[in-house]
Parts: C-alpha cells; structure tokens; sequence
C-alpha cells in the first residue's frame, strides 16, 4: 500500500510532518552525523536573535521528574553570524529550513525580520514570542512575553507581516489563562500557522544549599512531563482557529506524534527528546509510517479523532 | 567519532561504601578515546531519569571501556542497579580531553584528583606513561629512563574525605606514579585538603617558587616543564588555578555541569570563560585554569 506522509503547512511541503523543535537541535550540524537531515520534515533553528546573546549564567539547565527545566537564555550568534555561517550548511541539506527569531522591541522584530528577506533557502518564519527566557521590551508590559498579551501578539504579527512574504508560524507560550485569546490574536495578525507549545515556566529548589537550582531562578519545562498540557491547549486551539498547527511538547515516540495529530496538530516537532536519543526523529517517522500502514491509512491528513474504525 | 552503542554490561561492582566501577563492550569507544573524555549514559529505557549521565572514562582496555562512579541521586542510583550480561545504551566518546603538551615525554606531569575526580585520572596516568615509554625522537632515547633518573616520576595527589573513600591509589601506583595523600579528618596521609598537599609539595618537596621559576626559564627551549592536570569538586578546581597561577604553571581542569545533550546542541552546559561561554561537553570537559572565569570572579550584572 501507499502511504502519504507529506504534509504542507503554510506553503511548506514537508515530505513528513515531522520537524526539530527550535532550541534543541542547534542548526543541525551536530545531528548531522547520527542520521541523515535530509530524513527530516523540517529543520526549526535555534531562535536567533538581532544581535549576538550571551545567554544566561550557568547552572542552566536541571532534571525533573520526566522533564527537564532550562534558562540557556536564548544564547546565539545573532542574525548576521547565523547568514554567514550557518545558512550554507542549512540550505544545502535541502529540505524546508524554518528560521526561528526573536525580538525585544518592535523594531527589533522587523529589523531582524528585513535581514532574512531574500535569503535563499529559508522556508518560514517562526516567530518565538514565548521565550520565557526573553521579555519584551515596549512601552507597556516590560516584564511579560509577547505571547502573554493578545494585543502584544496581534501587533508583532501585524508588523512582521507586513516586513516579509515568508510564511509565518507564531509560536505560543502555555504560560497564559486562555491561549485561544493569543492564538486568534496571531491569525487576527496574519500569521500563516501557529506553534505550540513553549516551555512552561518552572522552578527548582536545592535543599542543600536552600538555594534556587537554576541561576536564573525560573526556567522552561520541557519533555514528557509536559505532554498533557501541550495536547489540551492543541486542542483547545485548533478549535478557535482555522490556521494549521504544528503540536509539541513531550514526543518521545511515534505514539505521542500521532497523538498531538489527532488533537488537531498538521506537524509535529520535537524537542527534547533529541537530547535523550539524538536518532529519534527518523525513527519516529518510521514509526508512523509503520501505524499508517498497520491502520490502513493511506494519507496521514485524514488522521483526525473519531475516525478510528468501530470495532 | 561519536556514536551510540548498545553496549553489553561485563562487571558492574561496588567498590567501595557508595563507589561502582562498570565494565561494558565498547570497541570502537576504546580506540578512539583519550583521556579526558567521558561518555553519556542512559540509565534506564525509561523516561525517568529521563536525562543521560555523563561519565569520564576510567579505564580502556581494548574492546572494553571501563567507569567508575559514586552514587549520589537517583540516575547513578539506577545505573548501579543495572547486571553484568544487561545493554546499557552509551553515547561517546565526547568532549575534548587532556592535552600532553609536545615533548611531554621529558616534562614533569602532577596530577590531582579530589574524590571521585581520580576517575579520568588513572587514564591519563596511563596515557602518560605510555608517552614516556616511548622513545624521544629528538635524542632517541627511551625517555622513561631519562625522566626517572631526573626524579621526574608522575606525581599524583589524591584527595578525600576519609581514608574509606580513597580511591585508586593502587592504580595510580602501577602505573609507576608517585602517590601522595590527603585525607580530610586526617586518617590517612596528609591531614587537610589536597590543595594544600600541592602548596606544600611546590613549596617544600619540589621547589620554592623562585627556584623553580628559574628552573624554567633555564630549561626553556627544551621540554623540560611541569604540567598540572586537575580533576574534582568545583571548589578545589579553583583553589588549584589560584596556587598554579602564582607558581606560573599551566594547569589543565576538568569541569563538570549539568548536561541535557552532551553534543554541543543545547547550550545547557555553559562555563564562563574569558573568551565567553563555552561550552563544556564540547569544548571541555577540559579547560586551562587561566580560561576559566570562577565563580568568585563573576562582574556583578553579567
Ligand atoms: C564531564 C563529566 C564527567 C563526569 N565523570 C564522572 C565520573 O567519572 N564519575 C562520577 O561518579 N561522576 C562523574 N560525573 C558526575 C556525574 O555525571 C553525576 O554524578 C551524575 O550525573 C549524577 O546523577 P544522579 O541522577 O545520580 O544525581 P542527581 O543529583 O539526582 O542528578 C540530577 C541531575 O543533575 C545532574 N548532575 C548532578 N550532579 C552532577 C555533576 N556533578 N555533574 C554533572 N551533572 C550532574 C544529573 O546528570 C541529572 O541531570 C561527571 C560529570 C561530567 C559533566
Ligand atoms: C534546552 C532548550 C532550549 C530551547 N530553546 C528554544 C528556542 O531557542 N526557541 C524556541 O522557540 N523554543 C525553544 N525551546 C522550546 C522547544 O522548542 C519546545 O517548544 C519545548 O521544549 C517543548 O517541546 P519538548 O517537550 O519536545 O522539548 C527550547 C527547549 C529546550 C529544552
Ligand atoms: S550538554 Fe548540550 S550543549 Fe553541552
């Protein structure tokens, strides 16, 4: 039987739907020598930045209970080392490169935004507006992500739109009381799909020292203890908005994709599960096509709940 | 160059109150490691613990490749549980290890472990020795004779707590090492830190700074140096890039951070240099002490 895997998001034509989540697979040159990225759907960078960031003070990162927390702080060589020397490795792999960026102001958002136009190569937009490592920098809430204010959200969009004709995905943060409100906000805005979820903000203690673990005091959750969360809020989503979703938060096996699938995600993407086995990505996409298979599914694009045969 | 191997358990033992020592089949790990470099380890095949550990390699010999470990939470505690004839699942081997700087077959080496930090000690012990035993190709002499009647054996310090939780002073003493001793409630050796067993032995045994500043600038051009390799708690990593600066000798330490990917990928694993972060599962985990910006030295805002 034929199985389709290929799936397109926002005029990106994956041949499957499943991409690196951005922040756990670098620019992909240190996966490069476990499997073969051209096996993947899509590459999401690292999040980069205007400028060079240094990222915060170590300890950054710490275990917890099928999870993990981190404040890397979004350390990256900033936009114009990115195009230099990341951008040819990227591009000659030759699959949809997604860039993932992030701003502080306004004017840093489209600033960064102009720097990619044109660049051969890129096949979308992320737009991180939910580092809980990096608030944003405006006039009225200094202290929160773009992503935990709709109006914020709706305005970063609006002005990203109108900067560049690359597809823009906006990623969201789980970190908010109804994340419906932001994600129309993003479709309000013009984003092309949406992302989720973020880290959840997070925090841990050290008894010893009676001292906060991480340096920066909070951090992201990520990895399976965060799985629930991130299916509730796919749902909830792809239930207010009419725009694709790319659904993560906790895969570690072809099961959870699927199951992100079904809750109403078009892709997947993950993350940390790469950091426990640096080859799961290609084995994840065997793995559904091995259920496609099983299941008699010929296109992964009916997978949708309730089409589960009665038995 | 880094893989993950399916590896099978040979002996997994206790070898001391909260001390294991693992043997697993690894051929490949084994020819390409040196010392200094550790490996990444799943400690179950399920998602809690969910991270891998990092561990030095101890040991190699051939196909096997050999760790030794304290149990201090829960993921060394599932490793310990782990039965000779089980696979464990190992990624290695990663990281930059010990440099023996060029002519290191003449140089005088000094190497300090404290606590469990002997780990990658006693590979490079051997991995000097076997430089030493090769034979110079300047002046073609098999240098370990040379180096010996110099006085110039390897000198190691090891540190503990008690004289239960000393570690591999039989290793280091087959290796040919000269071993010396600091325990911290004084029941065996040295009564103290390690780092003051080093102040003293620069002060007293080997030389007095003066003399042994002099005896490097005399010896400059050749080979002849002293090189300090370090490895164990953070606080003692400092103490020793204090004293080896102001003896001016290069040090090379060997750092430990909590660690996510160990590839390079995350950015979990950063250390404050004086070139910026780096960091230390992929530009470590050894470093010169000079590099490294200690945590006392943290500018307040940066
Ligand atoms: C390069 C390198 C080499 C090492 N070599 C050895 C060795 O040869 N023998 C040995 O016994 N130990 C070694 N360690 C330390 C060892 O990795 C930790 O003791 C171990 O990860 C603790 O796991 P746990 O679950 O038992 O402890 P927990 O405290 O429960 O671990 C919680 C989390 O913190 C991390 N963590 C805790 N302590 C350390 C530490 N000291 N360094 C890095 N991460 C830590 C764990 O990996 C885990 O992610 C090394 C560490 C590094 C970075
Ligand atoms: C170490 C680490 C770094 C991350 N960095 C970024 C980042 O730079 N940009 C971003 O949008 N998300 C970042 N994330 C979030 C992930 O992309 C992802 O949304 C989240 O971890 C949930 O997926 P997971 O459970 O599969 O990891 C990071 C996550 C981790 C664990
Ligand atoms: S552990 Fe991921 S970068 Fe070092």
């Amino acid at each position: 039987m034929n199985t389709n895997l290929e799936v397109n998001i926002a005029g990106i034509k994956m041949k499957n739907p499943v991409m690196c989540a951005s922040g756990t697979f670098n620019f992909g040159e240190e996966y490069g020598k476990f499997f073969d990225l051209k096996k993947l759907g899509a590459l999401v960078t690292k999040t980069i930045t205007l400028k060079s960031r240094e990222g915060n003070l170590p300890p950054r990162i710490y275990e917890t209970p099928s999870g993990m927390l981190n404040s890397i702080g979004l350390q990256n060589p900033g936009v114009e080392m990115f195009l230099k020397e990341k951008m040819p490795f990227l591009r000659k792999i030759g699959i949809p490169v997604i860039v993932s960026v992030a701003g502080e102001t306004l004017d840093e958002w489209t600033a960064l935004v102009r720097e990619l136009k044109g660049v051969r190569g890129i096949s979308a937009i992320e737009l991180n507006i939910s580092c809980p490592n990096m608030k944003m920098r405006s006039g009225r809430a200094r202290s929160t992500m773009f992503s935990q204010d709709a109006d914020a959200t709706f305005e970063v969009v609006r002005k990203v739109r109108k900067t560049t004709n690359f597809p823009l995905i906006v990623k969201l943060s789980p970190n908010v009381t109804d994340i419906t409100v932001i994600a129309k906000a993003a479709q309000k805005g013009g984003a092309d799909a949406i992302s989720l979820i973020n880290t959840v903000l997070g925090m841990a203690v050290n008894l010893e020292k009676r001292a906060p673990v991480l340096d920066a005091i909070t951090g992201g959750l990520s990895g399976p203890a965060i799985k629930p969360i991130a299916l509730r809020m796919v749902w909830e989503v792809s239930n207010a908005v009419k725009i694709p979703l790319i659904g993560m938060g906790g895969i570690m096996t072809a099961r959870d994709a699927l199951e992100f699938m079904l809750a109403g995600a078009s892709a997947v993407a993950v993350g940390t599960a790469n950091f426990i086995n640096p080859r799961v990505i290609p084995q994840i996409i065997e793995e559904i096509k091995k259920y496609l298979v099983k299941n008699k599914i010929s296109n992964i694009n009916s997978l949708k709940i309730g089409t589960a045969p009665i038995l | 160059m880094v893989q993950i191997f399916k590896c099978r358990i040979l002996e997994n033992s206790r070898v001391g109150q909260n001390y294991f020592r693992m043997i697993f089949a690894a051929p490949q790990i084994a020819r390409e490691s040196r010392a200094g470099q550790f490996v990444h380890l799943r400690c179950t095949t399920s998602i809690d613990p969910l991270l891998r550990r990092p561990f030095s390699i101890h040991r190699m010999d051939r196909d096997k490749v050999e760790i030794l470990y304290r149990v201090i939470g829960r993921g060394t505690a599932e490793i310990a549980k782990r039965k000779a004839g089980e696979i464990v699942d190992v990624m290695g081997p990663l990281g930059q290890g010990f440099e023996i700087p060029k002519g290191g077959e003449h140089s005088r080496a000094i190497l300090i472990a404290g606590g469990i930090g002997v780990a990658p000690m006693v590979m490079l012990a051997e991995e000097i020795k076997k430089v030493r035993e090769s034979k110079c190709l300047q002046c073609s002499d098999v240098t370990s004779e040379i180096t010996e009647s110099f006085g110039q054996r390897v000198r190691v310090l090891i540190g503990a707590k008690t004289k239960k939780e000393l570690l591999c002073e039989k290793e280091f003493k087959k290796s040919g090492c000269e071993v010396k001793v600091a325990t911290q409630d004084g029941s065996k050796g040295f009564k103290g830190l390690v780092t003051e067993l080093l102040e003293q032995s620069l002060t007293t045994h080997n030389a007095p700074p003066a003399r042994l500043a002099d005896c490097q600038s005399l010896t400059r051009g050749s080979t002849r140096r002293t090189t300090i390799y370090a490895c164990g708690p953070k606080e003692m990593l400092m103490k020793v890039a204090k004293i080896t600066q102001k003896y001016n000798i290069p040090a090379q330490v060997s750092l430990e951070e909590n660690m996510a990917c160990g590839i390079g990928a995350c950015y979990g694993c950063s250390v404050k240099t004086k070139n910026g972060y780096k960091l230390v599962c992929k530009d470590g985990p050894v470093f010169n002490a000079d590099e490294i910006v200690w945590k006392d030295e943290y500018q307040p805002g940066s």
